[in-house]
């Protein structure tokens, strides 16, 4: 078993109807990925891709069986969107949209604490590129063909250095169990912490690869759930040791604005943690392959 | 994004908190003149510039006669004030703002911002008013009040009133403590800001609460639903760099260093940066080119990094996730054949269709520097800038 999904997660598109969303639609189905149908507010009764399209997300789930919903939805309208998916039975929402009101995912986080834990939706993202468990599904926007199938767990606030890493690893011919993008937003849906808490539980992920950067406290959390929970190897990379203190760099939350929070202070938290830490971006994969072999 | 003291001063004051009698000025003559409309016998003049730290800065003057409002603006306008927060380069005066002058018994910091560990808005206070925030709570962190707020029913009466009492306020002043409370937490809620500032918050010597200073940061990812506010933007407060990029819908930051970066997504941006200094070279600038690279924004993209005087060398890092790799190839030959650009170009292309994008880059006939990983883009850009650097300086040599 994979983390978050596998062949069976059935999958509903909210907003395929936007062009963005048709095509990565497409690229899920011929990944594999169990996609049902989609969302789009007015437009029940198309299809798209040959897949039914609801007004509602509780339609969707009444007809499909749907448990996982990924969110295309402009950022006026995503925070609405990920709050019905969390109202309709689904299990697990990944948000890819960029530019939500940070205060719009405050009322979504403390939306979905009206739900009991073992009912409440898992949310990743927004500002993500998505999860993948590889030979399985994506759910996402991430290049598919980059990730072999493997026992290294990936947790990502970045897309495209998470392509990075996930290169580098098939490089050297290791695998991903799954890689979960958290998003580079300042209040998402899931944290480091609550990945790891996922990988931990998993037989099929030997061992956990963080990427993170500047910018809030997640990974000194992480740091501490880590040194007192996680028995598996954790490998860490953060960008950002170039950047300059107080200036937003690309995503919303890469800002440093408090101690704990530049790259330098926060590989020191995590390396005090017991996590090895990756020097250089160009060694994520060389540091994970080096404390597989000796783990092994 | 981030306004003035004054248009803080007025969001916040149409919700209910107290702040001193003031105006707007854009010359000598209309400060002095606002200062006979405000009446009374002492005046503050107050250099209008996006940045902290404006009093020590000499951006702050206490005036008592029209010579001296003069004198005072005569030292501010069209000049730049350097403060602790500005950089070395300062931020330009084009405006002043006239307040009457207040006597102080108190002041109280008082902050409102986005927190990310508990996910809500908290409010600091610290009865250590008129010190950054950094400084009270390295020297007197026990000073310091917080306070979370409940995002589905807002700040409560009893809350505010728990931070007056921590604060030791007069009890007498507990309403009109409340009051400044409660509308910075609705100005915060219902501007969509990122921070409000009030530091010192001042009790004066006829026992009022007033907001001496202010400032107020927004969301720009809301800034959609805010027209009034996006009209506050004051370009003449930013990095003309920086302004042209977020007009041209790229993420941009001017560094200091000599090799150029155009790279797509923020981390590998920021991994970019990393590696090239690894390499022994420094980044001139981070800039995260977005998913769609078309070859118009990948040419808007060089234009941009070229503006830079100090580069010397440019590095385009690409991963195709959304992208392909052909597209981009094609938008840099394009690129490089309008700009004429005389300096080394170091292309690394990885992800979808990355073999015809090598291809379009070794048929373009241009002298492109082509790397395969990560390392060895960021060590050829800090060669190839190395060499090109050894060599312009013996042309120079030579004549």
């Amino acid at each position: 078993m994979s983390i978050l999904l596998d062949r069976d997660t059935r999958v509903i598109v909210q907003g395929i109807t936007g062009r963005m969303a048709r095509f990565h639609t497409k690229d899920m189905l011929a990944y594999g990925t169990n996609v049902v149908g989609g969302v789009v507010p007015g437009k029940g009764g198309e299809t798209v891709e040959g897949l039914p399209v609801f007004d509602t997300v509780k339609q969707a789930v009444a007809a499909t069986g749907a448990d996982a919903s990924l969110v295309f939805v402009p950022p006026p309208f995503a925070a609405d969107s990920i709050m019905e998916a969390a109202d309709s039975g689904i299990r697990y929402c990944v948000c890819i949209t960029d530019g939500i009101p940070a205060q719009d995912m405050i009322r979504v986080k403390r939306y979905m604490y009206r739900y009991p834990r073992d009912k409440r939706m898992v949310l990743t993202g927004p500002n993500c590129a998505g999860t993948i468990s590889p030979g399985k599904a994506l759910l996402g926007i991430m290049p598919g063909h980059i990730y072999l199938p493997g026992n290294v767990g990936i947790i990502g606030r970045s897309g495209t250095l998470g392509y990075e890493a996930a290169a580098q690893l098939k490089e050297l011919g290791l695998g991903v169990s799954t890689s979960v993008g958290i998003g580079g937003d300042p209040i998402n849906g899931s944290s480091f912490r609550d990945i790891l808490e996922q990988f931990e539980q998993d037989d099929e992920t030997h061992i956990i690869a963080m990427i993170g950067e500047i910018g809030g406290p997640q990974e000194a959390e992480a740091a501490d759930y880590i040194r007192d929970h996680v028995s598996k190897p954790v490998v860490a990379y953060v960008a950002g040791l170039t950047a300059p203190k107080g200036r937003t760099m690309g995503h919303a939350g890469a800002i440093i604005s408090a101690f704990g929070e530049s790259a330098s202070e926060k590989v020191e938290i995590l390396s005090a943690a017991g996590v090895t830490v990756a020097e250089n971006p160009a060694v994520i994969g060389e540091t994970i392959a080096g404390v597989m072999k000796r783990a092994a | 994004m981030d306004i003035h003291e004054y248009q803080a001063k007025e969001i916040l004051s149409n919700f209910g908190v107290a702040v001193p009698s003031g105006a707007l000025a854009y010359s000598p003559e209309q400060a002095a003149y606002r200062a006979r409309e405000l009446g009374g016998e002492k005046w503050i003049v107050k250099a209008q510039v996006h940045a902290g730290g404006r009093g020590k800065a000499g951006g702050v003057k206490l005036c008592g006669t029209e010579g001296e409002i003069y004198e005072a603006c005569d030292g501010m306008f069209g000049r730049k004030l350097v403060t602790h927060q500005t950089g070395p380069e300062g931020k330009g005066i084009y405006r002043v703002y006239v307040e009457s002058a207040v006597a102080i018994d108190r002041e109280i910091y008082l902050g409102l911002v986005l927190d990310r560990s508990s996910q809500r808005v908290m409010i600091v206070a610290s009865s250590e008013g008129g010190m950054e925030i950094e400084d009270i709570s390295a020297e007197r962190p026990e000073s310091i009040v917080r306070s979370t707020v409940e995002p589905a029913v807002g700040l409560q009466e009893f809350q505010a009133r728990e931070i007056a009492f921590a604060l030791g306020l007069d009890p007498a002043l507990t309403q009109q403590m409340v009051r400044t409370l409660q509308g910075c937490y609705r100005a915060f809620r219902e501007c969509d800001a990122t921070m409000v500032e009030i530091n010192p918050l001042v009790v004066t010597g006829d026992n009022r609460v007033l907001a001496l200073d202010a400032k107020m940061s927004f969301d720009d990812n809301a800034l959609f639903r805010h027209p009034q506010i996006s009209e506050l933007r004051d370009k003449s407060q930013e990095d003309p760099r920086e302004s042209r990029a977020a007009d041209r819908g790229l993420s941009y930051v001017g560094l200091e260093g000599s090799i150029g970066c155009i790279v797509n997504g923020a981390g590998l941006a920021m991994a970019t940066m990393d590696t090239i200094k690894l390499a022994g070279g420094e980044p001139a600038n981070f800039l995260d080119i977005g998913g769609g690279a078309s070859p118009e924004r990948v040419a808007k993209a060089f234009r941009l990094v070229l503006s830079d005087t100090n580069v010397q060398a440019v590095l385009v890092n690409i991963f195709a996730g959304i992208n392909r790799c052909d597209w981009v190839a094609e938008g840099v030959v394009q690129a490089l054949k309008e700009l004429q650009i005389d300096m080394p170009v170091v292309v690394r292309l990885a992800g979808t269709n990355v073999e015809e994008g090598q291809k379009i880059l070794a048929q373009s006939g241009l002298p492109i520097i082509r790397a395969t990983t990560l390392i060895e883009a960021a060590e050829r850009a800090v060669g190839a800038w190395r060499n090109d650097l050894s060599q312009n300086t013996k042309v120079r040599a030579v004549k």
